[in-house]
């Protein structure tokens, strides 16, 4: 690396366990959170707060809400966006019926509801696996978007499922303008992102990761793989939750059930497998990269197609977008199982022995 | 109860089409224990195929074969470049990899062909059959018997050739153990260029009927989830749990169309259409809790 951490003993258990271990890091950390709070919101313009980041810290929560589903504790879920329309759906539910509730009470009390919900769909997986468990989470996908759609009491009688947020107020301020719900969800998802961090390397995380690598012999081991994995599925929701409440208010302001489709699902399952599964970064790696690359081809294409004379249209670009994110689900799987973070982690370690090979 | 008798056997006839789609599911995972997703995308690609080479000019013979031959080397290609170095991984990775080949698919296909709806004439009518219509005033389309009579032999046939042929001896071996298999010389990946290739063939059958039904277009992908609760229920492994799957999935989402809305109406007031879409995975969950396996399923068990 550019620095070494050559020098830093560790004298105490605390010093040994604490979450960046490295000095360096803990600077880089702190850097890299002034610069998101005070940096950026002094130099991006509003489209950028609006139409790219904003997006990518809801997307990056609802990844790491997958990822700690299926990454730590290994359930695989095809239903993260169903958890985020149900989290969108309580808040404003919460808003709509009680009487002066604060955003940020209506937005936990969204994801305990999304939790509620995940529990429950959940409950499947301490009877079976896999493929099967993958399937069946496809239940909850379908059976949520539907039951919004048709109980018009969940959308206040409107008569396509659409609801149209309310004022994000907080602390009796409003928030109008894209910086200001960009610090919003910024801070929501810093401090879940924090908690997550530490959540994986607690005794639950332990729990989940031994039930990922395999559930019998965990619970040879005397883990009680009810409560770990409904926990699991508890956690992830609650993520999934918060990212859908914060999509609908924060990003939106005006959804509807059928936006929550199970294409959102796949978009958010390749966040993880390309960002790395199990890992609480690569769910951030992962959310701007398929967040930036459909950006990156638009503009991309059109001028290569332009410089080889080729014929082009929009219909050719949204083929192509598919290709390549079936192209690259598959390029990863097979190079690097692990994703962005794991090339990152290699990086990591090549520099530190900069320049010298060995 | 007329009325019944025909939702219920129009129920089943159109399990019979997801049972199509659902039998190229089990033939992959019975010799490989992978779990293509992307049997829907592959239909799709079927289809796309024969409407595509009947638009270059050939004639509706000669487009099936090379939709055939189309559909063998692209399963040829996934074995070689795709699974072959995925071995020894989780399966829930290779599970994912198959959701990456779909979504491959599903962009390359109507690049290649085109990508707007088509219909696809097989010469079968798909009205009601007038007889039946007479003597007992219901509604059965010719097409669907169609549909099931080709089911039927199809299914027919992949019993016989797993059953009597060399090569499907040496598939049920690979399906039973890859090591064991590969020791007394089966060659692995030969085998499972031909399961893809089978795979492809079957997806070319459930291509054209659906696309002769519904028209060629890209909602043909989703057939592959209308597939999959008959899957759980039938058991991923077993070619009549595939039928018999298909056959409560079509009749039971049919009736529970029919029956439930008005039910609910009642209790909770305003429309309640639209159950199909999720009724046979929630059933499928349901049986799961009671039988993991599927109804003809392997049980399995787990060693440490």
């Amino acid at each position: 690396m550019l620095y070494r951490e050559a020098g830093q003993f560790k004298t105490t258990y605390a010093a040994d366990q604490q979450l960046f271990p490295i000095r360096q890091d803990r600077i880089g950390v702190i850097t890299l959170l002034i610069v998101a709070f005070l940096g950026v919101p002094m130099f991006a313009s509003e489209y950028w707060f609006s139409a790219i980041l904003i997006p990518f810290l809801i997307f990056a929560l609802a990844a790491l809400g997958l990822n700690i589903l299926t990454g730590y504790a290994g359930q695989l879920s095809l239903g993260s966006a169903a958890f985020m329309a149900v989290g969108a759906y309580a808040a404003y539910n919460f808003q709509l019926r009680i009487e002066g509730i604060p955003i940020l009470v209506s937005f936990a009390l969204a994801g305990l509801t999304a939790a509620g919900v995940g529990i429950l769909f959940g409950l499947p997986s301490l009877r079976i696996k896999g493929f099967y468990l993958a399937v069946a989470t496809l239940a909850a996908q379908f059976f949520i978007v539907w039951c919004l759609t048709k109980f018009p009491w969940l959308s206040n009688n409107s008569s396509s499922g659409v609801i149209s947020t309310q004022q994000l107020i907080f602390f009796g301020h409003e928030l109008k303008t894209p910086v200001e719900k960009y610090l919003l969800v910024l801070s929501i998802v810093v401090v879940l992102a924090l908690a997550a961090k530490n959540m994986v390397r607690s005794t639950t995380g332990r729990a989940w990761m031994a039930v990922r690598d395999m559930d019998v012999a965990a619970s040879v081991i005397g883990i009680k793989l009810m409560p770990t994995k409904l926990l699991a599925f508890a956690v992830s929701s609650f993520y999934c939750g918060v990212a859908g409440a914060m999509y609908a208010f924060c990003y939106l302001g005006s959804v509807e059930p059928d936006g929550f489709s199970l294409e959102m699902s796949f978009k958010i399952l390749f966040m993880i497998i390309i960002g790395g599964v199990g890992s609480i970064m690569g769910s951030f790696l992962g959310a701007a990269f398929i967040l930036l690359l459909p950006i990156f081809l638009d503009i991309a294409l059109p001028f290569f197609a332009d410089l080889f004379g080729l014929p082009f249209s929009s219909a050719t670009v949204s083929h192509i977008q598919i290709t390549v994110f079936g192209a690259l689900i598959m390029f990863f799987l097979i190079v690097e199982p692990h994703g962005l973070a794991r090339l990152w982690q290699i990086a990591k370690e090549k520099l530190r022995l900069w320049p010298f090979p060995h | 109860m007329n009325f019944f008798f025909e939702v219920l056997i129009g129920g089943l006839l159109s399990g019979v089409m997801y049972a199509l789609v659902a039998l190229g599911f089990v033939m992959i995972y019975k010799a490989s224990g992978v779990f293509n997703f992307a049997q829907g995308a592959m239909v799709y690609l079927a289809a796309l195929s024969v409407v595509g080479c009947m638009e270059k000019g050939a004639p509706l013979w000669l487009a099936i074969i090379l939709a055939f031959i189309i559909m063998t080397l692209f399963g040829i290609a996934t074995e070689k470049f795709v699974l072959r170095k995925l071995v020894n991984q989780p399966p829930i990775a290779l599970f994912m990899a198959t959701i990456g080949l779909a979504f491959f698919i599903e962009g390359v296909a109507p690049m290649i062909f085109g990508s707007e709806p088509r219909a696809l004439e097989l010469g079968i009518v798909d009205e009601p059959i007038p007889w039946v219509l007479d003597n007992w005033n219901m509604v059965i389309s010719k097409f669907d018997l169609v549909a099931a009579g080709v089911a039927a032999v199809l299914v027919a046939t992949l019993a016989l050739f797993f059953q009597y042929t060399r090569i499907g001896r040496a598939l049920r071996a690979v399906a039973d153990d890859h090591q064991a298999a590969l020791s007394i010389g089966i060659p692995l990946q030969n085998i499972w260029a031909i399961v893809w290739g089978v795979a492809g063939f079957v997806a070319l059958v459930a291509g054209m009927m659906w696309g002769a039904r519904n028209g060629v277009q890209f909602a043909l992908t989703f057939t592959a989830l209308k597939a999959l609760p008959v899957l759980i229920l039938g058991g991923f492994t077993s070619v009549p749990g595939a039928i018999v799957g298909g056959l409560i999935i079509g009749a039971s989402e049919k009736l529970a169309e029919i029956y439930i809305p008005p039910v609910m109406q009642d209790l909770f007031g305003g429309n309640f259409g639209g159950i199909e879409g999720w009724f046979p995975y929630v059933l499928a969950l349901l049986f799961l809790l009671v039988r993991p396996e599927g109804l003809f399923g392997e049980r399995h068990i787990d060693r440490v």
